[in-house]
């Protein structure tokens, strides 16, 4: 078996004492494993880092088998990262929620093109968090917990549509919400792509979509907890837009 | 082959230690069994007693034979720097260097999603209560330059955000280094940290 694909490089693990097995978002082939021999050489190893633009060559004898990957740069984001917490929070938190939701070897690309170019905006924080906000949204969708914002699951009116069914994420209206306001989760316009696209609107809209890939998404992948990078970049942009 | 039970053993603890595996460990045995006065003996004596005593220091991490490491113990070395590195590798290397002056205080780690390291398990807590309690003015965050360690540099940074000084290593070109073997992330850190001449 013999692949050769491009990828996001999602994490790097080390493996014996020269190798490391690292894990890539391909675009044809998914998140894809595989080890990297030298992978920890001072040659291989900065290329290495996560978020890492790369060109993989994948070659096993069987198809199910763990295989080995030979790995060429084409472009490193780590450098643009380093130095800026937020871009770096940013990077942590795409590359662990694609680690946590994707099932492996299953092609995504139109998941994957979006990561991409989210990547590629590391850095330009007067666009990226709205990017990342379409980049949550599309994982919920590829996951199968997808927001239905189109008309309201009681009326079917898609006017005043300002609440989210936390059990559902179908929208509710204003007029229908009556008793169940404070169970409802709030939908910015952003969300539905409307509205002004202010910080502080993304930053309720990331509320709602963190709800549901803690309360919906997590438990559906065997209980496990949301990674912390997630929680640490929304946390670092709310901080950011409160300072004066 | 090793005939004996006694040899075998010691030749697979031996292939356990890195760089080495089944068969440089076997050379190893036989060169230290031929110099068994010269150094099979003084080895097991020394690892005997490294055994005994070798522990981390209770105030920074560094490895030594004293719940206080000489480090630490040194008033000369009470500077108010503090040095912040990832492991005691890190520590050892910099003080091959022997350019930094103040003390240290080693993570164990670095913050890793993949493998559950939150702070708790990392040294964390130790440095913030000993910023305050050894009156340290400079904290120096020698941490690798990957995306693991940078994301710890940051986490530590705003912990002591508005207490100290807070400082990184310079990232660019090596030593010795040519510009055609670097990739690009360290050429971009270099040009980016460019200075005056």
């Amino acid at each position: 078996m013999e692949w050769r694909d491009q990828g996001i490089l999602l994490s790097v693990r080390r493996h014996g004492e020269t190798s490391a097995i690292i894990d890539v978002f391909t675009i044809e082939h998914g998140r894809h494993a595989g080890i990297v021999r030298g992978g920890t050489s001072r040659k291989i190893a900065p290329i290495l880092q996560p978020g890492a633009q790369l060109d993989v060559s994948w070659r096993a004898r069987l198809e199910d088998h763990l295989g080995s990957y030979t790995v060429e740069p084409l472009r490193s984001r780590a450098a643009a990262a380093l130095s800026d917490r937020l871009s770096l929070a940013g990077l942590n938190a795409v590359t662990a929620l694609i680690a946590f939701a994707l099932p492996e070897r299953e092609a995504n690309p139109h998941l994957y093109k979006m990561s991409e170019q989210l990547l590629d905006l590391l850095g330009q924080h007067d666009v990226w968090p709205l990017a990342y906000l379409r980049f949550e949204i599309a994982l919920l969708e590829a996951t199968g917990m997808g927001l239905d914002l189109s008309a309201c699951a009681v009326s079917g009116t898609n006017e005043n549509l300002i609440y989210i069914s936390p059990r559902t994420g179908r929208a509710v209206s204003e007029q229908v919400a009556g008793p169940w306001v404070n169970k409802l989760l709030p939908l910015p316009p952003i969300l539905k792509g409307e509205g002004t696209g202010s910080d502080a609107e993304i930053e309720q809209a990331l509320q709602t979509t963190g709800y549901f890939l803690k309360e919906k998404l997590a438990p559906n992948l065997g209980n496990r907890t949301l990674p912390e990078a997630r929680g640490r970049y929304v946390d670092l942009f709310s901080r950011q837009i409160t300072r004066p | 082959m090793s005939s004996t039970k006694d040899i075998d053993t010691l030749i697979e603890l031996m292939a356990k230690l890195p760089g080495l595996g089944p068969r440089s460990a076997r050379r190893a045995v036989l060169h230290l069994i031929r110099k068994r006065a010269l150094l099979l003996a003084p080895l097991a004596d020394s690892m005997q007693t490294v055994a005994a005593t070798a522990r981390e220091c209770l105030n920074c991490g560094n490895v030594g034979t004293s719940d206080i490491c000489d480090i630490c113990e040194s008033e000369k070395r009470a500077n108010g720097i503090l040095c912040v590195v990832e492991d005691v590798s890190d520590l050892w290397a910099m003080e091959r260097a022997n350019v930094f002056k103040g003390r240290y205080h080693v993570l164990g780690g670095t913050l890793s999603a993949l493998d559950a390291i939150g702070p708790e398990e990392l040294r964390i807590p130790r440095l913030i209560d000993r910023v305050t309690s050894e009156h340290i003015t400079e904290v120096i965050l020698a941490l690798n330059a990957t995306i693991d360690g940078q994301t710890t540099a940051h986490y530590i940074a705003d912990l002591l955000e508005n207490r100290v000084t807070l400082t990184s290593l310079a990232q660019g070109v090596p030593i010795g280094g040519e510009l055609d073997y670097l990739d690009d992330g360290t050429i971009t850190a270099a040009m980016n940290a460019r200075k005056p001449i």
